[in-house]
C-alpha cells in the first residue's frame, strides 16, 4: 500500500474521526457557524465560547468524510484555551499546512500536523479546511456565519 | 495506404468476432495509462467517457483541413465546414430515429437544451411542471428558476425504495394547469431506466408534452425518439463518447416552432433591421453565434465509433458487468447498494456502513480505481435514501471484469482500515 495513502489515513486521524472529540453544541455559544461543502455535502456547525477574548469552550456536530470529522475534532481540542490572536494564527499555519502554501511545514503542531498529509490530496483538501473556514469566520468581526468551501 | 487508415479507424469490435473489451480498449488511448502506479480502471463512465481515437482524429482533422465558420461565406472551406457540421446534425438524427435533421438542436450539453426549454415555455403562476423525485440538478433547478419567475408550481413524481418512478401517481399529479411532465431517462445515480413511454401515453392522454432527459441513457441505450414520442429529448456529446461542449436539445418539429429565441445574435436570423428582426425557424433560430462546428463534428464521429461497434454486443457486455459487479460487491460486508430496480444500465451507487463515501474513493484512486464519490448532483435523491454521499461506479462497454474485481479489492481495503 502506498505511504502516502497509509500517511494520509494513519492511526490518529481515524481515531479523531470514529470517535471525534467535543462532538456535541454548546447551549450558550457566543459563535456558531454553520459550515457546508456543497461539492460532497460535508455539513457541519462549530460552536465557540469566547470570553474576555479568550476561547473557553469549542465543539462541533456535523456529518462529513473521515477527513472532515478529525480535523474539526482536532480543531476544538487545539483552539480551546486560545487567545483570539492566538486562535487567529492557528487558523494561518493551519490554513498553509493544508494547502501546502507559504512557509516551510511548521513542527510544533503537535496532532494537527498529522493532518498535513492531505496536501498531496488535492481533491481533498477541502474537506480538512471546512472546519478551520468556520473558525476564521467566526473570528472576523462581520464575516457570515456561515461558510462554504467549493 | 489509404485502406490500412481505414482499417486502423474501424472500431476493434468489428475486427473480431466476439466481443473483446482488450481490443475495444486500444481504441481508447486515455485508457491505456497507468495512474498511480496501477492500469487507469475508469469507471467513472455516467459522469463523462473516455474518447476513441476516431473522436480525437475528427476533431484534430477538422482544425487541420477544414476550419472556417459556417453558413456564411461563399468559400471551399466554409462549404467543407457546414457540410461536416450539418452532416453531424444529419446523423444525429439518424442515430436517434427524429423526423428530421431539423428536430436536432446542437447546444452546449443537456443542462443547455433543458434550460432553453425551461425559458421557452413561457410558465405563468398559474400553470404546473411535473418533475420526478430521481432527477439531477440539471432537471430541477432550472424549472426552479422559472418558478421563482413565474409563481408556477413544480410537482414531483415519488420513487419507490427500489428506485423506480411510483408511475401510478402521476395521474393524481396531472391536471388541466399541467404545462409539461420532465423525467430522466436514466437516472444518473440508480442507474434505473424509466418507463418514458407509458409515461407518454398518459400525459398526452391530456395533451401534455413530455421532455426526457436522456444524458445517461443515450451512452448505453438505442434510442428510438419516434417509438418513444417524447416531445422534446435532451443529451450530451460528452457522455457518449464524443467531446465536451456539444449536445443536443431533440423537438419535435410542431414544439420546436412554438418556442421563441433563447439567445439572439448572429445565425439566428432571417432579416435584422432596428425596425425588428424576423428570426430563423429551428433549428438555426436556436444557435445563436458561432456554433461549436468541431465538438458537432467529434460527436458525428462518435455517433459514427459506436454504430461501427454494434451498439447491441456492447449493450450485452455492460449488463454482464453489471450483472458481475452486483454479485461481487454482495461480498463486500457492510456495503448496501442504492438503485435496485431490475430495468437498469451499468450503473451501481453504493455506500458502506463506518465508511464515507469520499475516503472510499481516495482509497480506490490509490488502487487506480476512478470512481464518483459525492451526491451526484441528485441531492433530493440523496435525502430520500438518508444518506449525505454514494460512491458510484459506472461502466462503458471497454470496462471488464478484472476492473470490477479491482474495485471489490478496493472496497475490501477501504473497509480493513477505515470502518
Amino acid at each position: 500500500m502506498s505511504d502516502e495513502l497509509t500517511d494520509l489515513y494513519q492511526e490518529l486521524i481515524l481515531d479523531h474521526s470514529r470517535h471525534p472529540h467535543n462532538f456535541r453544541t454548546i447551549d450558550d455559544p457566543s459563535h456558531m457557524v454553520d459550515a457546508h461543502n456543497p461539492l460532497c455535502g460535508d455539513m457541519l456547525t462549530l460552536y465557540l465560547r469566547i470570553e474576555e477574548g479568550r476561547v473557553v469552550d469549542a465543539s462541533f456536530k456535523g456529518r462529513g468524510c473521515a477527513i472532515s470529522m478529525a480535523s474539526a475534532s482536532m480543531l476544538t481540542d487545539q483552539v480551546k484555551g486560545c487567545s483570539l490572536e492566538e486562535a487567529a494564527d492557528l487558523f494561518e499555519t493551519m490554513h498553509h499546512l493544508l494547502t501546502g502554501t507559504g512557509s516551510p511545514e511548521p513542527t510544533d503542531l503537535g496532532e494537527l500536523g498529522a493532518l498535513a498529509g492531505v496536501r498531496h490530496y488535492p481533491m481533498r483538501v477541502k474537506c480538512a479546511t471546512l472546519s478551520w473556514h468556520a473558525l476564521k469566520a467566526a473570528l472576523t468581526e462581520g464575516e457570515p456565519q456561515k461558510v462554504t468551501t467549493e | 495506404m489509404g485502406l490500412d487508415r481505414a482499417a486502423q479507424c474501424l472500431p476493434a469490435a468489428t475486427r473480431t468476432s466476439r466481443w473483446d473489451p482488450g481490443a475495444v480498449r486500444r481504441d481508447f488511448p486515455a485508457l491505456q495509462q497507468e495512474v498511480r502506479d496501477a492500469p487507469l480502471a475508469y469507471l467513472d463512465n455516467a459522469a463523462t467517457t473516455q474518447k476513441p481515437q476516431a473522436v480525437i482524429e475528427s476533431i484534430a482533422r477538422y482544425y487541420r483541413k477544414d476550419n472556417a465558420n459556417v453558413h456564411r461565406a461563399v468559400h471551399l472551406l466554409s462549404a467543407r465546414a457546414t457540410a461536416a457540421y450539418e452532416g453531424a446534425r444529419a446523423k444525429v438524427a439518424q442515430f436517434l430515429n427524429a423526423r428530421s435533421a431539423a428536430e436536432i438542436v446542437f447546444l452546449r450539453g443537456t443542462t443547455e437544451a433543458i434550460n432553453l426549454v425551461a425559458n421557452g415555455l413561457g410558465l405563468q403562476a398559474e400553470e404546473e411542471v411535473v418533475l420526478t423525485h430521481m432527477e439531477h440538478h440539471a432537471n430541477i433547478v432550472p424549472w426552479q428558476l422559472q418558478q421563482a419567475r413565474s409563481g408556477a408550481t413544480l410537482r414531483v413524481l415519488p420513487i419507490s425504495p427500489r428506485g423506480e418512478l411510483e408511475i401510478e401517481a402521476i395521474e393524481g399529479l396531472l391536471n388541466a394547469r399541467t404545462r409539461l411532465v420532465t423525467v430522466s431517462h436514466v437516472s444518473n445515480v440508480l442507474g434505473t431506466v424509466n418507463p418514458i413511454r407509458a409515461l407518454v401515453n398518459i400525459a398526452h392522454e391530456r395533451g401534455i408534452p413530455v421532455l426526457v432527459d436522456g444524458a445517461q441513457a443515450v451512452p448505453h441505450l438505442e434510442v428510438d425518439l419516434q417509438a418513444l414520442d417524447c416531445d422534446f429529448y435532451c443529451l450530451s456529446g460528452h457522455k457518449l463518447f464524443g467531446p465536451t461542449g456539444i449536445g443536443v436539445l431533440y423537438g419535435k418539429a410542431e414544439r420546436l416552432s412554438t418556442l421563441p429565441p433563447y439567445q439572439g445574435g448572429g445565425e439566428m436570423i432571417r432579416r435584422v433591421s432596428f425596425e425588428g428582426t424576423k428570426f430563423a425557424d429551428p433549428p438555426q433560430r436556436f444557435e445563436a453565434g458561432t456554433p461549436h462546428i468541431a465538438g458537432a463534428v467529434g460527436l458525428g464521429a462518435a455517433i459514427d465509433y459506436l454504430q461501427g461497434l454494434g451498439r447491441a454486443a456492447a449493450a450485452e457486455h455492460e449488463q454482464d458487468l453489471l450483472r458481475y459487479a452486483a454479485e461481487r460487491l454482495r461480498e463486500v460486508p457492510g456495503l448496501r447498494v442504492i438503485g435496485e430496480s431490475p430495468d437498469k444500465v451499468a450503473v451501481v451507487s453504493f455506500v458502506m456502513e463506518g465508511v464515507h463515501a469520499h475516503d472510499i474513493g481516495t482509497v480506490l484512486d490509490h488502487k487506480g480505481v476512478a470512481v464518483r464519490a459525492g451526491h451526484h448532483c441528485a441531492m433530493p435523491l440523496m435525502d430520500f435514501y438518508g444518506v449525505p454521499a454514494t460512491v458510484r461506479a459506472s461502466f462503458a462497454f471497454y470496462n471488464t471484469r478484472e476492473e470490477v474485481d479491482r474495485l471489490v479489492e478496493g472496497l475490501h481495503l477501504a473497509r480493513e482500515m477505515l470502518a
